[in-house]
């Protein structure tokens, strides 16, 4: 399975190197060619086929690699490592993990003050990541020194599996999971020109998005990601955004982004008339790579399509394949209507 | 099996207080080739005995143990498939978030104690410390599924595979107290090369973290003459001003304190400084935490000792420690059983030798001082 691998591979925000390596393998025969641009997106781009081609016509796929993930800022005394977080991580989620850190993929863990050393009042306190440290087993700054380098990226060393029923588990759905469709998505043609973009750096701002669609010009923009899920069970009636099981997720609104309404009809039909489960992401959170394309030029119609996946962010996101399939479904049926809107 | 290996294994294996089975049979395995003899106790607690050349004068018993138990997770409640639950020994709620466990069912499932993503958290949402009973373990599965394979009362470990680091240092899970056992394991191949004249009872005990229950129950069958307990203790680490502790590849702390027997102590540092491995005394104002404060009290009471294992993160999924401390302990206890003799007992037996006049009656009279000694039954602390 090609989200296994992706999964796997590391690649926080501004190294993505490994994941597009993964990428250029996966599509390099099924594009007419790719490029990959300054920032390090990989773009590909696939011609328009059929004779009812319609040359007017550019739609930009995004679908980002880059990941959150930690950066190496200073190397304590007593060899430990300090870090800073890259993308938005809750610092909850960060004691007793395990990392690797940098090319050579040190180990390290991030410790946690024993719990018998603890005051009653300090288990009440949230630890902030500024405090802690990864462990790697060095004895001495210098040795830190040797192994791990300031700027050194870590990644969560959680391993891709297969969880419950239909489910699997592993780091970094957000986004590879919409990596893992744009793949898929890719291996068809379409009646006018597809580019398939694999963006950098979404995590802190949806850089590559943003000069990737300079360079493209799109007519129309689809994001597809791993989003949002929060369908734990709560005392209060909130909404759960999305729900594992229910198939994609269509963005009508987020924090960056009014989903051009044509779009999202588009996909609602779509799904409606081939039996395509489908649902709306019910909370205006969060932002994709879609809100930055559409700012683009004089502004490009836009919309976001997603996985659910629960504990995004976290060193351990889990989401249902069929999810996955759906939304690979839905964007083959639906691009094709692209040209009629 | 290497040292290294059989930590991986038994810290990679999942015996919560009670329900050590698993871990047992990878013991007893272990144990096997160098004793005599292996029983359990009712609670299931091992014991493994490796006759030294006195036995047959029941010249003495010497116990070395570790515990085998891990903390744990209980399933509490069952709601639309999620889990809920609480806890089997001392956890800090706040290393809970985002941790992968394994959930013992009628399978072992996988299962994830979900953290919320933060797009939807308020700041003061995120400055919050999530209560136990907030979380929920998700193991993929629809409401009526997890009915079938999960009930309420199941135990959950961390699912954690054990992490070389640097300079002989391993990360993982259940290193509390599953190292001490692969100290005694050490200890017991070391020893079949050495002559040794005390019986020597290798135990691996079971319900530590739930109140010293094993340690107590096994020392009673055992009624030895000197009991060690081999525990971690907290090493050098970030944000604690701990002193009293052993940096990580220091090689181990002898405890000292009301607990321990001063004799016991004095024996253990003049056996490491003889043998030149490395170690520092640790002071304890009272419990120490450990089977040596249960089974000093067992009977009539017993001369107990405690080796310290450094170790960094307790109770966590990432808890550390260096091989090498490990191998030293292991040397260290076969070392100082090899070296009890019958004078060392008369010691420990609070009789004073008598002044022998030559080397010859000196032997005499440490067996008539022993008899003596055991006639009266009677053991104090210190000459």
């Amino acid at each position: 399975m090609l989200l296994e691998k992706l999964s796997n591979a590391r690649g926080v925000s501004g190294n993505e190197a490994e994941v597009r390596e993964i990428l250029i393998q996966a599509i390099q025969d099924h594009v007419t060619e790719y490029r990959v641009d300054t920032l390090g997106n990989l773009i590909a781009y696939k011609k328009a086929s059929g004779t009812r081609a319609r040359k007017t016509i550019r739609v930009m796929l995004a679908a980002h690699m880059d990941e959150v993930g930690l950066m190496i800022v200073h190397h304590e005394s007593n060899g430990h490592l300090r870090f800073r977080k890259v993308g938005g991580i809750d610092d909850r989620v960060l004691l007793s993990k395990t990392v690797l850190i940098g090319k050579d993929k040190i180990p390290g863990v991030i410790g946690a003050k024993p719990i018998h050393l603890l005051k009653p009042s300090e288990r009440q306190q949230v630890v902030e990541s500024d405090s802690m440290t990864i462990d790697i087993g060095a004895k001495s700054k210098e040795e830190a020194q040797e192994l791990v380098k300031l700027g050194d990226y870590a990644t969560f060393a959680t391993t891709f599996s297969p969880i419950g029923n239909d489910c699997v588990k592993g780091k970094a759905f957000d986004d590879r999971a919409g990596c893992a469709a744009l793949v898929e998505i890719l291996k068809r043609d379409y009646p006018f020109d597809v580019y398939g973009v694999f963006t950098a750096q979404e995590e802190v701002g949806a850089r590559g998005a943003r000069v990737a669609a300079y360079a493209i010009e799109p007519t129309y923009a689809f994001a597809l990601e791993g989003t949002v899920c929060d369908d734990l069970p709560k005392e209060k009636d909130e909404s759960p955004v999305t729900r594992v099981g229910g198939g994609p997720a269509i963005t009508f609104a987020d924090n960056s982004l009014i989903s051009d309404r044509r779009l999202v009809n588009l996909l609602v039909e779509t799904a409606r008339e081939n039996k395509i489960p489908y649902q709306f992401k019910q909370a205006v959170a969060g932002g994709t790579d879609a809100g930055r394309i559409a700012l683009i030029k004089e502004g490009v119609p836009s919309v976001a399509v997603s996985v659910p996946t629960r504990y995004i962010h976290s060193p351990v996101s889990l989401l249902n394949k069929h999810d996955l399939e759906y939304l690979i479904a839905l964007m083959i049926k639906a691009l094709p209507r692209v040209a009629r809107i | 099996m290497l040292a290294k290996d059989f930590l991986k294994k038994l810290s990679e294996a999942h015996g919560v207080s009670g329900y050590e089975h698993a871990v047992r049979e990878m013991v007893i395995a272990e144990f096997k080739p160098y004793a005599d003899e292996i029983t359990l106790t009712p609670m299931g607690s091992v014991i493994a005995l490796k006759r030294g050349a006195g036995s047959a004068l029941k010249t003495g018993k010497v116990l070395i143990e570790g515990h085998l138990d891990e903390i744990g997770l209980m399933v509490t409640e069952i709601k639309d498939g999620f889990l809920r639950f609480t806890q089997v020994g001392g956890f800090d709620v706040r290393v809970l978030l985002g941790q992968e466990v394994i959930v013992h069912g009628k399978q072992p499932l996988r299962g994830i104690i979900g953290a919320r993503p933060p797009h939807l958290l308020s700041e003061a949402e995120r400055e919050k410390v999530i209560p136990m009973s907030d979380l929920w373990i998700d193991v993929g599965l629809p409401d009526a599924r997890v009915r079938e394979l999960v009930q309420v009362g199941d135990l959950i470990t961390y699912a954690r595979e054990m992490v070389e680091l640097k300079n002989n240092v391993v990360a993982g899970k259940a290193f509390d107290d599953r190292a001490a056992v692969v100290c005694v394991a050490e200890a017991l191949k070391a020893l079949a090369t050495m002559r040794h004249t005390w019986d020597v009872y290798a135990v691996a005990n079971v319900q530590e973290e739930v109140g010293l229950k094993g340690a107590q129950t096994s020392t009673f069958r055992i009624n030895p003459d000197v009991a060690i307990a081999i525990d971690v203790s907290h090493a050098d680490q970030p944000n604690t001003t701990e002193i009293n502790v052993v940096p990580l590849g220091g090689g181990m702390g002898i405890a000292m304190g009301p607990n321990i027997h001063p004799l016991i102590h004095e024996k253990l540092v003049e056996v490491a400084k003889k043998y030149e491995i490395p170690f520092k005394v640790t002071a304890y104002t009272g419990a120490t935490g450990t089977d040596a404060w249960a089974m000093q009290v067992v009977r009539e009471g017993v001369p107990t000792g405690l080796i310290d294992i450094p170790l960094r993160y307790m109770h966590t999924s990432v808890e550390a420690l260096c091989l090498t401390d490990l191998e030293r302990i292991g040397r260290l206890l076969a070392l100082f059983c090899a070296s009890l003799d019958d004078a060392f007992l008369s010691q420990l037996r609070g009789v004073k030798d008598e002044e022998p006049k030559t080397k010859d009656k000196g032997k005499d009279a440490t067996r008539k001082t022993l008899q003596r000694a055991r006639r009266l039954g009677k053991r104090s602390r210190g000459a």
